[in-house]
């Protein structure tokens, strides 16, 4: 099929209306608001003001003797620190089983204006090397009273 | 001595697949039929040395051979036997080296399926797949190389990453998926081919690979719900999509293989669509290496991430090479390239295949967007941003809901424009199933938007794609005579490729049923239990009996006696939600205790406990109609299969000399 000129601006112009829709399309889909910046305690402190209310990723440490967890509630408190700065947590939902002070975390939530973060999702730090456990802290150590062999899968 | 087996096999595959490529190429040029021949004997002996190098990875692995480094990385001498076997493709070198094997074995089936053929299509597309299997033992012998030297030679390794040893989709989904990554690259070598040949026109590279694309398709839709399946049966978060880049990379290219598989119907009929079709192969090519650039570079830190390092650049670098070329013969043949016909405009078949070109198209640029996005922003402004799954949803759901329109109007239209007393017949019963469908999705309470159209429009697809069946067999019925179970087997058989499609359709229809009602309607309830407690979800009452352990050679299993509770308060059955401690990790992985059951399933998670057995924390979800998702997926690729089974048989005599006339003379443009 070969086209005469009005007939080639015309598929130019539809191919032009395609690509601005696209454009429409994507800028609608707000890719802005929807990006989740991963931070740590310190970084978030220098952000402050605009950091309020804003879905972000906070990565640090469980600060030692900073765990509170209520088992009727599910209401887990914390303190996650980077060594430099540090903010209070509070998750609802039970936590990973390897959860524990001292452990790296990433939380998944907004910094409200008391500047407590409420955390939707807690994710203890998967290494990427695989270790075995320290001496003393192997399963079959630390969970040796459940143990009960002859039961089924 | 492994190590040197290994080493000199793939050493040797290199330098014979140079060697191929280039004795196709001048073969062709030259018109050597010798230098053909011996094209094609290189091909075969790629894909025998590519076998050696396996079979010597797995004899490696399966004596426990530490001195090897892939052994070193990923065995382990408790490890069972059956997962030992399948770390041949756990972690970056091995599959490297299965994907070697994979391409090599394709390209030897292609060579010796098109043996007698003449012309230049098939020994440009041999080539092309010798040389992209040319950039993969390159890898192989640079930065992805398994038989690397381990010295001093450890005593045991660390055993395959433990999402992988846990649960048995593993050890199928990686074949599936290179079967289906692989696959796709035989459909671009033939389109390079025929670019190169200069002979695009008569559309023989499309006909010549219908079965390739088909089967590669099948397998990427089976590996991609094996992989759902198992982020459900495994990760214990009651889910099995999250729009992370992983299971994106596996996406992309499956969305434009559809689009192609749909389009290229348009091109074989009407001789249109041709720059689409050659766009989109190319595009689904470049996409499968991209996929395996995201999977193994560690760019993303995922379960697929396995190692950091310069790999990176060897994909992009690769990627670039090949967007480059694909790009310049584009635009090179674009004076031979015009459509020989006029595309029907108005209600046609035709129309709905492009429409469906066009919304594929934007479904991958989306989540293409998404997913590039991060790493864009790491790379240029140095910051680590994700893109939540919001993003996805919001973009991809008026898509999936338009797609799944289309799906219900494409298998009724004719190939040229329809009469308005032919849409009104064709559509007045999937309109009034729509209907149906719209009544009962409320009825049943459902409140979001796009379940609503969702549920409405499987009906009215439904309809549509099964009306196909009936109009099929009951005009046979009338023709012939038939009785309607003959009528319907008949039919099928005498034209496959096309019921075969339809029955993929309802495959799919089966998945998004399966995937709204999943999404919309699941409960969840977390509570932590003392034994004797209970908890409650949607009708079932679960009593938290015990906490108990046990200890296996590779891992140590801990689980709690969920009893399933019946009206009376007597035990109908157990449920063991478990945590895996693998020796080797420090974090325990999640199995949950799922019952499956027609209409729901109901899914336990151990989320935590004491360590004296004092308490539990359970997660308990409630989700309708989940299984259909796994029972629509197989269907999805059983239609893929029958349409791959039928169609004109290539290995009549007839029909082979008429194609090996037509590709080595010019053909003039075919009317049909």
């Amino acid at each position: 099929m070969s086209l005469g000129r009005s007939g080639k601006r015309l598929t130019l112009a539809a191919g032009l209306i395609v690509i601005l829709a696209g454009f429409g399309y994507l800028a609608w889909g707000g890719l802005g608001d929807n990006l989740v910046y991963f931070v740590t305690p310190t970084e978030l402190a220098e952000r402050s003001g605009s950091a309020v209310d804003a879905p972000v990723r906070l990565g640090g440490m469980v600060a030692p003797g900073t765990v509170t967890w209520n088992a009727d509630g599910l209401d887990l408190r914390f303190q996650l620190t980077d060594g430099a700065s540090s903010y209070r947590v509070k998750a609802s939902g039970a936590p990973p089983q390897m959860f524990r002070e001292g452990i790296a975390v990433v939380v998944e939530g907004r910094l409200l204006g008391d500047g407590e973060f409420h955390a939707t999702n807690l994710m203890v730090k998967h290494s990427n090397e695989y270790r075995a456990p320290a001496e003393g802290k192997r399963p079959e150590q630390l969970y040796q009273e459940l143990i009960r062999p002859e039961a089924g899968s | 001595m492994t190590r040197l087996i290994g080493h000199g096999a793939v050493m040797a595959a290199l330098l014979v697949a140079a060697y191929g490529a280039f004795a196709a190429v001048a073969g062709v040029r030259r018109a050597r039929p010798d230098l053909l021949r011996s094209s094609q004997l290189a091909t075969h002996a790629t894909f025998a040395l590519m076998l050696v190098a396996n079979l010597a990875m797995v004899y490696a692995l399966v004596t426990h051979d530490f001195s090897v480094g892939y052994v070193a990385q990923v065995g382990n001498r408790s490890t069972p036997l059956f997962y030992t076997v399948i770390s041949l493709w756990g972690a970056l070198e091995g599959s490297i080296l299965f994907w070697g094997l994979v391409l090599s074995g394709y390209s030897a089936a292609v060579v010796f399926l098109n043996r007698d053929r003449h012309g230049s299509l098939v020994p440009y597309a041999n080539a092309t797949l010798l040389l992209i299997g040319v950039f993969f033992y390159l890898l192989l012998l640079g930065p992805a190389d398994p038989f690397v030297r381990v010295s001093p030679v450890p005593a045991d390794g660390p055993g395959p990453n433990p999402l992988l040893q846990n649960h048995i989709l593993m050890g199928i989904h990686p074949p599936l998926l290179y079967l289906g990554y692989v696959g796709l690259s035989v459909p671009f070598a033939f389109a390079i081919g025929a670019l190169l040949s200069g002979r695009v026109e008569d559309g023989a590279w499309l006909r010549l690979t219908r079965r390739w694309t088909l089967a590669a398709w099948a397998f990427l839709s089976l590996a991609i719900m094996a992989g759902m399946w198992w982020s459900y049966e495994v990760l214990g978060w009651g889910g099995y999509w999250a729009w992370d880049p992983v299971e994106n990379a596996s996406f992309l290219p499956w969305l434009t293989a559809t689009a192609f598989l749909h389009s290229a119907m348009v091109e074989e009929r009407r001789g249109q669509l041709r720059v689409w079709n050659l766009s989109l192969i190319i595009a689904t090519f470049l996409l499968t290496i991209f996929g395996t650039f995201l999977t193994r570079s560690g760019i993303v830190a995922s379960v697929h991430a396995f190692s950091e390092g310069e790999i990176g650049y060897w994909f992009l670098s690769f990627i670039a090479i090949c967007l480059v070329f694909s790009l310049a013969l584009l635009m090179g043949r674009s004076a031979a390239l015009g459509s020989t016909g006029r595309l029907a405009g108005g209600a046609s078949r035709e129309t709905v295949f492009l429409l469906n070109n066009l919304v594929l198209t934007v479904f991958t640029f989306t989540v293409l967007l998404g997913t590039v996005y991060p790493l864009v922003a790491e790379a240029v402004r140095g910051v680590k941003v994700s893109v939540g799954a919001p993003f996805f949803n919001r973009m991809t759901l008026p898509l999936i809901v338009a797609l799944l329109f289309l799906l219900g109007v494409g298998p009724a239209l004719p190939w040229r424009a329809a009469s308005r007393e032919e849409l009104r017949e064709r559509f007045l019963v999937p309109a009034l199933a729509a209907l149906a469908s719209l009544a009962a999705t409320l009825a049943v309470g459902t409140r979001n938007p796009y379940a609503i159209a969702a549920f409405t429009f499987a009906g009215w697809a439904g309809a549509t794609n099964l009306g196909e069946f009936w109009l099929g067999a009951r005009s046979r019925m009338r023709t012939h005579g038939e009785g309607p179970a003959t009528a319907l087997v008949r039919l099928v058989r005498s034209n496959g490729r096309r019921y075969g499609g339809y029955v993929a359709h309802l495959g799919i229809l089966l998945m998004a049923v399966g995937i709204t009602a999943s999404s919309a309607f699941r409960k969840e309830v977390e509570r932590t239990l003392r034994p004797g407690e209970t908890i409650e979800v949607e009708g079932y009452t679960l009593r938290f009996d015990g906490v108990a352990a046990r200890e296996e050679p590779r891992r140590f299993v801990v689980w709690a006696d969920m009893a399933l509770l019946d009206g009376a308060g007597e035990t109908r059955e157990v449920l063991r939600p478990r945590l895996n401690f693998y020796r080797m990790s420090d974090q325990p992985i999640t199995t949950p205790a799922v019952r499956e059951r027609p209409h729901q399933d109901l899914y336990l998670v151990l989320m935590a406990f004491e360590r004296d057995g004092s308490s539990v924390t359970i997660q308990a979800l409630v989700e309708p109609l989940v299984v259909w998702i796994w029972i629509g997926g197989t269907i999805v690729s059983l239609g893929a299969l029958m349409s791959l089974l039928s169609g004109r048989g290539r290995l009549r005599p007839g029909r082979l000399a008429r194609d090996a006339i037509r590709l080595t003379h010019a053909p003039a443009a075919e009317t049909r």
